[in-house]
C-alpha cells in the first residue's frame, strides 16, 4: 500500500516538475502564452517564444526527465549487480569510460564539430564510442569483480579508472585544435540542452531500450540480492543475467553520456533515496520508483540550472553534486555505524 | 538418493580429493567432519555444482549432475552458505519467499500456494515470530534459520549446509542441529552439512563423514567411534575421546 501510494506521489511531481520546467526558462514567458502555444493556440503568439518553448524549453525537459530515469536505473542495477551501495556509473568510472570515447571521436577526429550541429550519423558515431568506452569499463569491473565486493577496493579502482582516462582525455586535448578542446570541456560540464528536437526521438528511443530491458532483468536481481552463489542455486543463469546488466547499463549510461555529458552523482544517490523511501528490496517496485525519483530529480537540477543565473544555463555538474553528495555522506556514515563499510 | 563414485574433487589441476565413494540417503541427517583444510567446503561446492567435478560422477536418483540445468537443480538442491547475507529493507518474510524462485512466474510475484509453503517453512525453522522483522536486524543464529528456512521453502529433496553452526552460541548450536534433525526426519530429505562442533556431530547425527587428507570414512557415529577413527582424529596429548558416551574429555595438568 505505503508503496503503491509513493509511486503515484512520485508521478503527480513528475508531472508537476515537467510543467513547472515549460514555464520557467532561462527567458520569462507569461503562463497563459505557454499554455495557449503548448495547445497548438497559434492566434496572437509570439513567433520566438513559440520557438523557444518547442524548440528548446520541451526537448530539454524530456531529456533531463529520461537521463534522470537512466543513470538512476543504471545506479540500482550497478549496486545491485556488484552488491555494493557505493556502486554508480560514475564512481566505478564507467562514464570516464564513455567519457574517453566521446573525447576520442571529438577530439581526434573532428575537432571542429560542436555535439547541436552535429548530423545523425556523427551523433550515431559519439554515442557508438562512449558505448565502447562504456562496455570496456564494465568488461573489466566484472573481471575484478569478486573483489569490488569491498568496498574500499570499489572507490580504488573507480578512482584509478577515472586517473587512467583522465590522463589520456588530456594527451588528447594536447594535440587537439583550440575549438575542439573547446567544445569538449563545455560538453564536459554537462547539460539537458544539448538534443534537438529532431534527435529527441532517438534519444528517446535508445532509453527506453535501456530502461525496458533492466524491467525484464527484475526477477534474476532480486536473486542477486542474495550472492551470485544463491542466485545460481535459486535456478538464476547468473551469466545471462550478468551480460544483460551490462548492456542495459551500458547502453543507459553511454546514451546519456554522450547526449548530455558526465552527469555525476545521481546514478549512485537516487536508487539509496527509493530505498529509504520505498522500504524494499524488491527490484519490481524499486526499479520504477528509482526511475520517477531520478525523473523527478533532474527536473529540480534542470529547473535551478535556468532559475539560480537568470538569464543564463548553469551546467548541469555544478548542482547534481550538491543534491548527490549529501546522499553518499549519508550512506557512508549509516554502513559505518552498522560495521559494514 | 545421491551417490558419489569414484569422485576427484578440486580446482584445475589441483586435486584436493580423489577416489570419493560414499552415498546419501533420503531421512538421513549427515554430517561431515574433518581438520581445516582437508576440503570438506570443497566437496559442499562440487555437490552444489557451484564446481565442476575433476572426475568421477555425482549422481541423483541415477541423473548425473552434471546433465542437469540450472533450474532442475534448483529444484533437487538447496543451500545454505557460510557468508553473511546483508540485503537492506528485506525481511525475513521475503528472504523465506526467495526459496520460491525457481517456482514462480516471469516477475517473481508469490501465489497462494507459495505462500502457504512459506509459512510452513517458517513454521518449521522456529521463525514465524520474526516474520516481519528486517534481516539485517538479527542475530546471527536468527539469520542463519532464516536461510534454512528459505532452503525449505525451496521444496528441494536434499539440503546442503556449509557449516551452519559456525558463529553460534552454545545453544544456538544444539538447537540449530536438532532442528535440521528434525527436518531430516520428518520431511524425509537428505540433509549434509559440514561442522566442527565434533561431540554435536556424533550425538545428533544419523551418519558421519570423517574426512582426513587423502581418504573419507562413513558410517554412524557408533561405528566410526567403535572402530577408532573419531579417536584417530580427535586424541591429542590430554585429550581422550570415550567411544561409549561420545564425548571428548579433556585432562587438566594444574
Amino acid at each position: 500500500m505505503r508503496e503503491r501510494t509513493f509511486i503515484v506521489l512520485l508521478l503527480l511531481a513528475l508531472m508537476v516538475l515537467a510543467a513547472c520546467n515549460m514555464l520557467w526558462g532561462s527567458l520569462s514567458i507569461p503562463a497563459g502564452s505557454v499554455l495557449q502555444i503548448l495547445l497548438g493556440n497559434s492566434e496572437g503568439d509570439n513567433p520566438a517564444w513559440k520557438f523557444i518553448l518547442i524548440e528548446s524549453r520541451l526537448p530539454q525537459m524530456l531529456t533531463a526527465l529520461l537521463s534522470g530515469a537512466a543513470l538512476s536505473t543504471s545506479g540500482l542495477m550497478l549496486q545491485t549487480l556488484f552488491r555494493n551501495p557505493l556502486a554508480g556509473p560514475s564512481i566505478l568510472g564507467i562514464d570516464a569510460g564513455a567519457n574517453l570515447g566521446v573525447a576520442l571521436v571529438m577530439l581526434l577526429l573532428g575537432g571542429t564539430v560542436t555535439l547541436g550541429s552535429l548530423s545523425l550519423s556523427g551523433y550515431l558515431l559519439v554515442i557508438a564510442a562512449a558505448m565502447i568506452g562504456a562496455l570496456a569499463i564494465m568488461l573489466l569491473l566484472l573481471l575484478l569483480s569478486h573483489s569490488l565486493q569491498s568496498k574500499t577496493m570499489l572507490l580504488i579502482t573507480g578512482v584509478v579508472i577515472s586517473y587512467v582516462t583522465g590522463s589520456i582525455i588530456s594527451l588528447l586535448n594536447f594535440s587537439a585544435t583550440e575549438e575542439g578542446v573547446h567544445n569538449y570541456i563545455i560538453w564536459g560540464m554537462g547539460t539537458f540542452g544539448n538534443v534537438s528536437l529532431n534527435h529527441l526521438p532517438l534519444y528517446a528511443f535508445l532509453i527506453a531500450a535501456g530502461l525496458m530491458g533492466a524491467m525484464l532483468l527484475v526477477k534474476p536481481l532480486d536473486a542477486l540480492l542474495l550472492g551470485e552463489r544463491y542466485a545460481v542455486n535459486l535456478g538464476v543463469n547468473t551469466h545471462h543475467t550478468r551480460n544483460g546488466l551490462l548492456l542495459c547499463t551500458g547502453l543507459l549510461t553511454a546514451t546519456t553520456t554522450a547526449f548530455c555529458g558526465p552527469v555525476s552523482f545521481l546514478g549512485l544517490a537516487v536508487p539509496h533515496m527509493a530505498r529509504m523511501y520505498l522500504r524494499t528490496s524488491r527490484h519490481l517496485v524499486l526499479l520504477p520508483g528509482t526511475m520517477l525519483m531520478g525523473a523527478c530529480l533532474t527536473l529540480v537540477c534542470n529547473l535551478l540550472s535556468t532559475q539560480l543565473r537568470p538569464g543564463s544555463l548553469l551546467p548541469i555538474n555544478v548542482i547534481t553534486p550538491l543534491i548527490g553528495a549529501p546522499v553518499i555522506l549519508y550512506v557512508i556514515l549509516r554502513h559505518e555505524r552498522e560495521g559494514q563499510l | 538418493m545421491i551417490t558419489l563414485q569414484n569422485l576427484s574433487t578440486g580446482y584445475g589441476s589441483h586435486v584436493v580429493m580423489q577416489g570419493i565413494n560414499a552415498e546419501l540417503r533420503q531421512g538421513e541427517l549427515v554430517s561431515l567432519l574433518g581438520p581445516n583444510g582437508v576440503g570438506k567446503s570443497t566437496l559442499l561446492r562440487t555437490l552444489s555444482a557451484f564446481q565442476p567435478a575433476l572426475a568421477g560422477d555425482i549422481r541423483i536418483d541415477g541423473r548425473p549432475l552434471s546433465q542437469l540445468s540450472i533450474r532442475e537443480r534448483s529444484r533437487l538442491i538447496g543451500v545454505v552458505l557460510t557468508e553473511r547475507t546483508t540485503v537492506q529493507h528485506m525481511t525475513v518474510r521475503s528472504m523465506v519467499g526467495m526459496g520460491r524462485t525457481p517456482y514462480t512466474g516471469f516477475w517473481g510475484g508469490l501465489d497462494e500456494e507459495d505462500r502457504r509453503v512459506v509459512d510452513d517453512a517458517m513454521q518449521k525453522t522456529g521463525i514465524a515470530h520474526l516474520q516481519h522483522r528486517h534481516i539485517n536486524t538479527l542475530s546471527d543464529g536468527e539469520r542463519q534459520k532464516v536461510m534454512i528456512a528459505k532452503a525449505v521453502a525451496q521444496e528441494t529433496p536434499i539440503i546442503l549446509l556449509d557449516e551452519p553452526t559456525a558463529f553460534l552460541d552454545y545453544p544456538s548450536k544444539v538447537d540449530m542441529m536438532r532442528m535440521l534433525l528434525s527436518l531430516a526426519h520428518g520431511m524425509q530429505k537428505v540433509i549434509f552439512l559440514s561442522t566442527h562442533d565434533v561431540e554435536m556431530a556424533l550425538q545428533l547425527s544419523d551418519r558421519v563423514w570423517l574426512m582426513e587428507d587423502g581418504h573419507l570414512t562413513t558410517g554412524t557415529p557408533r561405528q566410526l567411534a567403535q572402530d577408532g577413527s573419531i579417536t584417530r582424529f580427535v586424541c591429542r596429548e590430554g585429550v581422550s575421546f570415550d567411544t561409549q558416551s561420545l564425548t571428548i574429555q579433556l585432562q587438566v595438568n594444574a
